[in-house]
């Protein structure tokens, strides 16, 4: 593995082999002094051209808890601003001598594009409504704590799976990883084109949660255009919100979860936000320990694991 | 060595920790992967036997903690379980082969993050020679003086799918 770009076409022995990387990295981020020498003298960008908090701040935790050093860019303080391409901007930075860089871009295959001029790893962080590979990984790292393995889970993500990275990126891994998928959203919220992809659709909630082990909600995107296309947020939460109502209809060991930041009310009710069984903020902390994980086989030598 | 004489060492060598430090009080066993594990739980075993009280081996990864990073193909993290509290105990960290002496540098490193035990002792089924740092081990199932081209192999069931120990020809492991 060269670059983290995308979730699809990973082999299983791959997604595999960093969950149980990160399993270890999740075990040292529990310990007295949470932080390894393994990528001392590394340093790693982090390139955010959209705005991001918690994923910056999780790779950036990550990076330290490896001992690499962390150099940001943000791109409303910077020189994009004031007209610099992104090739010259990823250029500059590799020049100061960066051993890897992450980025997050609104535009989809902007990290391919790096991958292409720069000869340092690249970690998709997010690029546009197409992946998020490292949301991905940490999924499938609670999901595994949770349940011991993907294999044969019935898992329904829900909501505006047309605009969603999240969605995309999870549904390659679950199903690389043994999972069956559905994406339950509402007609206009569904892609056009799902041609190859590894997951069946449907447009009821109420029958895909009846048998789901694991229920994924998505944000309603706003800034996606993600509100101006169902009536209006009561309507998407009465056929598509977890409600108390429908939280009660899980199956007993059921789990739900959602990237942040949640819509409390919306696609997610304050009690089932608050309950053991939705498990937000493992998500985050794990989300740490997964990051580990990819920086690791980035960089911690050569190697085809 | 055959598999019998690699039981009488894990025997030999429990029996020697245990006179050493006078019983089992403290004393705390942690093979480092793959195959220090399987050596440290031969060990626990026999010294369950000794001192007539249960005794279990712990796991301790140093594939965060290597200095070769750059230069060695990267090998899957193993597991790392501490079976207690470390301040104040004698670990016994065990291992298969001692060569170069790095790898038991990576697992002191290792537990300087995890405690702070009052000592630290190495039990080895081999010790080959050639190294590069100053370490040696306290229990030596056998010491075998090879050439750095030549390579040992120790293998225990569970992990491979025979027993015993192996020195050939070939690029050094």
């Amino acid at each position: 593995m060269n670059h983290l770009l995308t979730t699809e076409g990973l082999s299983r022995e791959v997604l595999e082999g960093l969950l149980t990387d990160a399993q270890e990295f999740a075990e040292v981020l529990e310990r007295p002094i949470p932080k390894v020498p393994a990528l001392r003298g590394r340093t790693v960008a982090t390139m955010f051209f959209e705005p991001s908090t918690r994923t910056k701040m999780s790779f950036d935790k990550a990076a330290k808890a490896l001992s690499a050093d962390t150099v940001a860019f943000s791109a409303s303080t910077s020189s994009l601003s004031k007209g610099e391409s992104l090739k010259d901007t990823a250029l500059t930075v590799h020049a100061m001598g960066i051993d890897l860089m992450i980025v997050r871009h609104g535009a989809t295959g902007a990290p391919w594009r790096l991958a292409e001029w720069l000869d340092i790893p690249i970690v998709n962080a997010g690029d546009g409504a197409h992946q998020h590979p490292t949301q991905a990984l940490l999924d499938c790292l609670t999901i595994t704590q949770r349940f011991g393995s993907l294999e044969g889970l019935k898992i329904a993500i829900v909501g505006d799976i047309r605009h969603s990275r999240v969605a995309r990126s999870d549904m390659f891994a679950m199903s690389t990883l043994g999972a069956d998928v559905t994406l339950v959203g509402p007609p206009t919220l569904l892609p056009v084109h799902m041609d190859g992809w590894p997951a069946r659709t449907s447009t009821d909630l109420d029958a895909a949660i009846e048998d789901a082990d694991v229920v994924y909600l998505l944000r309603v995107q706003t800034e996606r255009g993600g509100g101006s296309v169902f009536p209006s947020l009561p309507e998407y939460t009465k056929r598509y919100g977890m409600t108390n109502d429908r939280f009660s209809r899980l199956k007993a060991k059921a789990v739900v979860l959602h990237p942040g930041p949640m819509n409390r009310g919306v696609e997610i009710s304050h009690d089932v936000a608050d309950d053991e069984r939705a498990l937000v903020l493992q998500q985050v902390s794990n989300g740490v320990a997964a990051r580990m994980a990819v920086l690791f086989a980035l960089l911690g030598g050569d190697s085809d694991v | 060595m055959n598999a019998e004489d690699l039981g009488r060492v894990a025997t030999r060598i429990a029996h020697e920790i245990a006179e050493r430090n006078h019983g089992l009080k403290n004393v705390v066993l942690l093979g480092i992967p793959t195959r220090g594990v399987p050596f440290a739980d031969r060990i626990a075993v026999a010294l369950t036997d000794i001192a007539d009280q249960p005794l279990t081996a712990g796991s301790i990864d140093i594939g965060m903690y290597r200095d070769d990073i750059d230069t060695r193909p990267r090998t899957r993290l193993g597991p790392t379980n501490i079976p207690e509290d470390l301040d104040g105990k004698t670990v016994v960290l065990a291992d298969d082969v001692l060569f170069t002496g790095r790898t038991i540098r990576a697992a002191l490193d290792a537990l300087a993050d995890l405690g702070r035990p009052s000592a630290v002792q190495l039990a080895v089924v081999i010790d080959r020679g050639h190294r590069e740092l100053p370490i040696r081990a306290d229990f030596v199932g056998k010491n075998i003086p090879t050439s750095t081209s030549e390579r040992v192999s120790v293998r225990f069931l569970g992990v491979d799918d025979e027993e015993g120990v192996w020195i050939g020809e070939g690029a050094s492991p």
